[in-house]
């Protein structure tokens, strides 16, 4: 059974998460053949922008619950073997992927869905669509990065409301919030996600993946470690073939063709 | 194949280590290569300091396991590798290690051997020889102790997992993590920085902080101020002091 399909045009690498007669929820094997699909996407260098979605009318539900040991009388589940085997390697190699990583919210994005979602670098969400962070209504604590995105997207006054309430957030509010980068309306995500990813493929791709990793490293940085990051990569930058090109463009007032090196 | 590359900048000597299709694996002869080109450049007067690297993606993957696989008991006993090392870590003057990918086993051995380590963001350091039913020969467990501490020693050395440079760092491995395209280039630019410093007093500075290791507080710190006093006599001492006082930049001839 395919739970991934993927489909390279253009340099883009669409994933459509496809298990919708379950709201693409993960089990076991679907994980495994996004790990799968990822390897492709972070060695193939023709590949220059990833675009994520779910297949039928959800994102992504999350957790399986079906496919977890849920047996109230057996003995305690181990939940953090599945996020330390799947979820935790997929949110650390969409982080450190060197290209731009966009989420097409078609659906609900429940649970691991709504925070792998917003782990994404460029979130697009449909109007009607709602993300709900149901973990703590069972007991759970937001895995697949929730803890972490969410107050660094949100703040940390909303990150603790959503966190501990788990009720749903349109994406309307998501965005008011500044969680995510656009609303469109349910008809022009696919048009609108697809778009963008094509211009990312043409755009620096190796620039992008170190503004990426820049941004990424502010987190923990103090100042003056990330001004000195900011050196190391520009002088990186500076070295790229995109940077003279993008030069040469600039001057000859042409349209720069970058190859992404 | 050369296998061991060797090119000058200035006062900077470079040796890549240049195995690839071996992951820079360390057999004899490519030890060998390195101690006679330190035997070297410890008589060269135009080379002030040494960086040690490899490629992108391996410093060295360890040990090299065909020839170690054929030598039994009595042949590990009269094995000529404890010279070897010997040998390379008898250099008197800065031993830099440029890091990136993997320094494991013997490759983690000899970058801790070297004075300074720069690592790049993607390096690993790890001692898996515990995994083949050996353990670390070439003083994984004596250096790795005493540069990270008791915990993560005994962790590495029995589990065999290797460490990110970050956490390398943190631990006291590794003197500063670069981007991985920079790593090489930062380390010649520190080994440039020392090498301009007087001869005579890196290489003194240098053994007593060898001695840090060997001797007990009391005997390092007469053996610190003996080799001070030996600086006293050199002619490169008046000139730094001179050049300091006069706002100039000194100019050292290593006597």
């Amino acid at each position: 059974m395919n739970f991934i399909l993927s489909d390279v045009q253009n340099g883009v690498m669409t994933l459509t998460l496809n298990r919708p007669e379950r709201l693409n929820s993960f089990n076991d094997e679907m994980h495994r053949q996004l790990a799968e699909v990822l390897t492709q996407a972070e060695r193939d260098e023709s590949i220059r922008c990833l675009l994520i979605t779910g297949a039928g009318r959800g994102f992504c539900a999350g957790q399986d619950l079906n496919d977890r040991n849920v047996d109230p009388s057996g003995d305690a589940p181990d939940l953090g073997a599945s996020v330390e085997n799947f979820y935790n390697p997929l949110v650390k190699r969409l982080a450190k992927l060197p290209k731009p990583v966009i989420a097409a919210v078609n659906g609900v994005a429940a649970g691991a869905g709504a925070t792998l979602a917003l782990g994404c670098d460029i979130v697009i969400a449909a109007r009607s669509v709602n993300f709900v962070m149901s973990f703590s209504k069972l007991g759970l604590v937001p895995d697949c990065g929730g803890t972490w995105y969410l107050p660094r997207l949100a703040g940390h006054a909303r990150a603790m409301g959503l966190a501990l309430m788990g009720d749903k957030l349109s994406a309307e509010q998501a965005l008011q919030w500044g969680m995510i980068w656009q609303v469109v309306d349910d008809e022009a995500l696919n048009d609108t996600a697809r778009q963008l990813a094509t211009h990312f493929a043409s755009q620096p791709t190796f620039g992008l993946g170190l503004v990426k990793k820049a941004l990424f490293a502010s987190e923990t940085n103090t100042l003056d470690a990330q001004l000195d990051l900011e050196r190391d990569y520009q002088r990186m930058a500076g070295r790229s073939e995109d940077y003279r090109e993008g030069v040469s463009a600039f001057l000859a007032k042409r349209p720069a063709v970058f190859k992404g090196k | 194949m050369n296998e061991l590359l060797i090119s000058q900048n200035d006062r900077v000597l470079t040796l890549t280590l240049n195995r690839p299709q071996a992951r820079n694996a360390l057999n004899n002869a490519l030890l060998e290569h390195i101690a006679q080109a330190l035997e070297s450049a410890q008589h060269d007067e135009s080379v002030g300091a040494v960086v040690l690297t490899g490629n992108e993606r391996f410093f060295a993957a360890g040990a090299d396991l065909k020839e170690m696989a054929n030598r039994d008991m009595p042949a590990t006993l009269n094995d000529p590798r404890p010279q070897l090392w010997a040998r390379i870590e008898r250099f008197n003057k800065p031993l830099l290690a440029a890091v990136n990918g993997y320094a494991l086993g013997a490759g983690c051995e000899l970058a801790m051997l070297c004075d300074i380590v720069l690592a790049g963001d993607n390096a690993r350091f790890g001692l898996p020889e515990i995994t083949l039913g050996i353990m670390p020969g070439a003083g994984g467990t004596q250096r790795l102790i005493r540069s990270v501490g008791k915990a993560l020693a005994y962790k590495m050395v029995l589990t065999g997992e290797a460490i990110s440079a970050e956490q390398a760092q943190l631990a006291g491995l590794v003197a500063e993590v670069c981007p991985q395209a920079l790593t090489l280039e930062y380390t010649k630019k520190l080994a440039a920085r020392i090498a301009q410093h007087a001869p005579l007093a890196l290489q003194a500075a240098k053994t007593a902080l060898r001695q840090a290791h060997e001797l007990s507080l009391s005997q390092g710190l007469q053996h610190e101020r003996q080799l001070f006093t030996l600086l006293a006599a050199t002619e490169d001492r008046q000139e730094g002091i001179a050049a300091f006082l006069e706002k100039r930049p000194a100019a050292f001839k290593g006597r």
